[in-house]
């Protein structure tokens, strides 16, 4: 059962009259927690607690993705970590050439690629002097907050 | 003919399938919601009464896969596919495969969607309706640029076809900078959208984005009032209003037939919204584009109405005539959106993925929250960053703001940072309180504020 924001208007009511500040209902698949916040109004805290069951469509399900190696670098290099989690691009855009590619140098202010975080694009910066010797990402991949998307030599 | 839907698969995450799911419920309606790997745990799939895995979290494999979305349709026998908004609400080769697999599209036709689908063919339909346009036209090459230009003046906008929602948008502030920001502007076309093609627009230096709400039952449309959703960010509304305040009634009256003109002109069966930009300084409006599917800001309409926007749009697909006239739809006070996201204003609107901790919503009469959390929801980093949308109803704008103010204090989301502060800010702010602002009031307002994270 679900409550609905009439329902929940319906216990209001009820509530307004009483001298109640503080109703807590607990239902099969909800709890809901009606409180009186003084003169401002009330506040409902809801939790539906029903676990889905999830049907498969025809197609099958893709292989779940291998986890990401443990993030070593080597003695004397330095890992390039996500500013935020988010899908990793290594162009500007899709056919564009790397922002950086292996051999290259790089300054700390140099853009070496992109992350996409909810529809929003935010550069990665290299954050040191060197050579780009390894990428650990591809283009596309998804880099949890603690990647390492690619590693530099410092010069 | 009519169909019956009995069995909806709703095609969409967030805050609108939770949404839809609600009407669902209402109207006896079983609800499938066809979720990505990243959503089959979300509020929306504990609320709908069954759950299709769509595909991977990636929305390309997913929410955004035509063929994933019919297959998911088929798979649980649903009579319809109700996309929301976003994603694939406007994909004509969505509602193409559905009608070949004899599954109700939720939305209208493929050639609505399709007359309005981009910027210039949308254009060319406003002007065979009799809507005014903002003064422009095509440009293959900087010849043809300069021609226009000199028809329209500057400063003037060039714009991709394939752009949208300020994407692919220039200013051009006189002649000398026409040949490069015309070059400039084809590439970054070309590669953004895989369509050069641009157009150039008169440049509105004080514009309020006001649209009309229309729904269509193909042969019929009534027209629901006015929103202001001039309050954005880089062209992303934040806060959106029922309806339009401070517009003389004459203009109120005149966008409004307009609107019909343009749903009448495509004989236009489901939701829609034409949207119009309002000068300030010449008192006219001009047709923008037209959004062929249910809005984020749909709510405020339903306050001001008293309509279910959701109910209507099934029953149009469904087949049935509309249930409405235009005299039986009657405005009643004001209502105010705020759209709460996972981002940090303090960071630059920074996004905030991760895990809620706690949700308090404020409740009461006039009060409404869409959201898509509660406590323990997990906010992917894969999709948009909206949270949750507080709407609040009041007898005028006056108060529709003071309650929307009280009702901000109350409301709690823990665990990640939220754009709570800038709407406590924003409501707080004269020259907002005052209505009617144009659509540079925000990025003014908050180079004037030091809004602090929550």
């Amino acid at each position: 059962m679900e409550l609905t924001p009439d329902d929940v208007r319906d216990v209001l009511r009820a509530l307004d009259s009483s001298g109640l500040q503080e109703l807590h209902l607990e239902l099969a698949d909800l709890t809901l927690t009606v409180r009186r916040e003084g003169a401002a109004g009330w506040t409902a805290e809801q939790q539906v607690t029903r676990a889905p069951q999830v049907e498969q469509a025809a197609a099958p399900a893709a292989a779940a993705e291998a986890p990401a190696p443990a993030a070593e670098v080597g003695e004397g290099l330095v890992a390039v970590h996500p500013p935020l989690l988010g899908t990793f691009y290594r162009a500007p855009q899709p056919g564009a050439p790397p922002f950086v590619d292996i051999g290259d140098e790089v300054g700390t202010e140099t853009v070496v690629g992109i992350v996409e975080t909810m529809k929003m694009m935010t550069p990665v910066h290299a954050g040191v002097r060197g050579t780009v010797v390894e990428f650990r990402l591809g283009n596309g991949e998804f880099a949890d907050a603690d990647a390492v998307l690619l590693v530099v030599e410092p010069a | 003919m009519t169909t019956r839907i009995r069995r909806l698969l709703i095609a969409n995450r967030g805050e609108i399938a939770a949404r839809v799911i609600r009407t669902c419920r209402r109207l006896g309606i079983e609800s499938v919601l066809a979720a990505s790997d990243a959503d089959t745990e979300s509020l929306p799939a504990r609320l709908a009464d069954r759950v299709v895995r769509l595909g991977p979290a990636n929305a390309a494999q997913s929410y955004l896969d035509p063929a994933a979305v019919v297959r998911a349709a088929q798979a649980v026998e649903a009579d319809a596919v109700h996309p929301g908004y976003g994603f694939l609400s406007e994909n004509p080769s969505l509602a193409r495969a559905c009608a070949t697999a004899g599954i109700v599209f939720v939305g209208p036709a493929p050639e609505s969607l399709e007359a309005v689908g981009d910027k210039l063919t949308a254009r060319s339909h406003a002007v065979a309706a009799g809507l005014p346009v903002v003064p422009g036209g095509e440009a293959a090459d900087l010849a043809g640029a300069q021609e226009v230009a000199a028809e329209v003046g500057y400063p003037l906008l060039v714009k991709a076809v394939g752009g949208g929602g300020g994407r692919g948008m220039k200013l051009v502030a006189g002649p000398d900078d026409l040949a490069h920001t015309l070059d400039l502007a084809v590439s970054e076309a070309a590669a953004a959208f895989g369509d050069p093609r641009v157009y150039l627009e008169r440049f509105v230096s004080s514009g309020r984005h006001v649209e009309v709400q229309i729904l269509g039952d193909g042969a019929r449309a009534v027209a629901l009032g006015d929103r202001d959703c001039s309050v954005q960010r880089r062209y992303q509304k934040l806060f959106e209003e029922a309806p339009a305040p401070l517009l003389p009634d004459a203009l109120r009256a005149e966008m409004a037939a307009a609107a019909l003109a343009l749903a009448e002109h495509l004989h236009y069966r489901g939701l829609g919204t034409v949207e119009l930009l309002v000068d300030r300084e010449r008192g006219s409006f001009y047709f923008l584009e037209m959004n062929a599917r249910i809005q984020v800001e749909h709510p405020v309409t339903e306050m001001v109405t008293g309509l279910d926007l959701v109910a209507e749009q099934l029953a149009v697909a469904e087949g049935l005539p509309l249930g409405l006239r235009q005299e039986d739809v009657v405005l009643t006070g004001h209502a105010v959106e705020c759209r709460i996201n996972a981002e940090d204003a303090a960071l630059g609107f920074r996004p905030s993925p991760g895990r809620i901790h706690r949700v308090v919503l404020p409740v009461g009469e006039g009060l409404r929250v869409d959201t898509h959390v509660q406590g323990g929801s997990v906010v992917p980093p894969y999709y948009d960053s909206l949270l949750a949308k507080l709407i609040v109803h009041g007898t005028d704008r006056d108060d529709a703001v003071a309650r929307a103010r009280a009702a901000l204090d109350l409301l709690r989301i823990e665990g990640v940072t939220t754009t709570v502060p800038v709407h406590r800010a924003l409501l707080a702010d004269p020259e907002f309180a005052a209505g009617g602002v144009d659509t540079t009031f925000f990025e003014r307002f908050l180079d004037s504020q030091l809004v602090g994270a929550r």
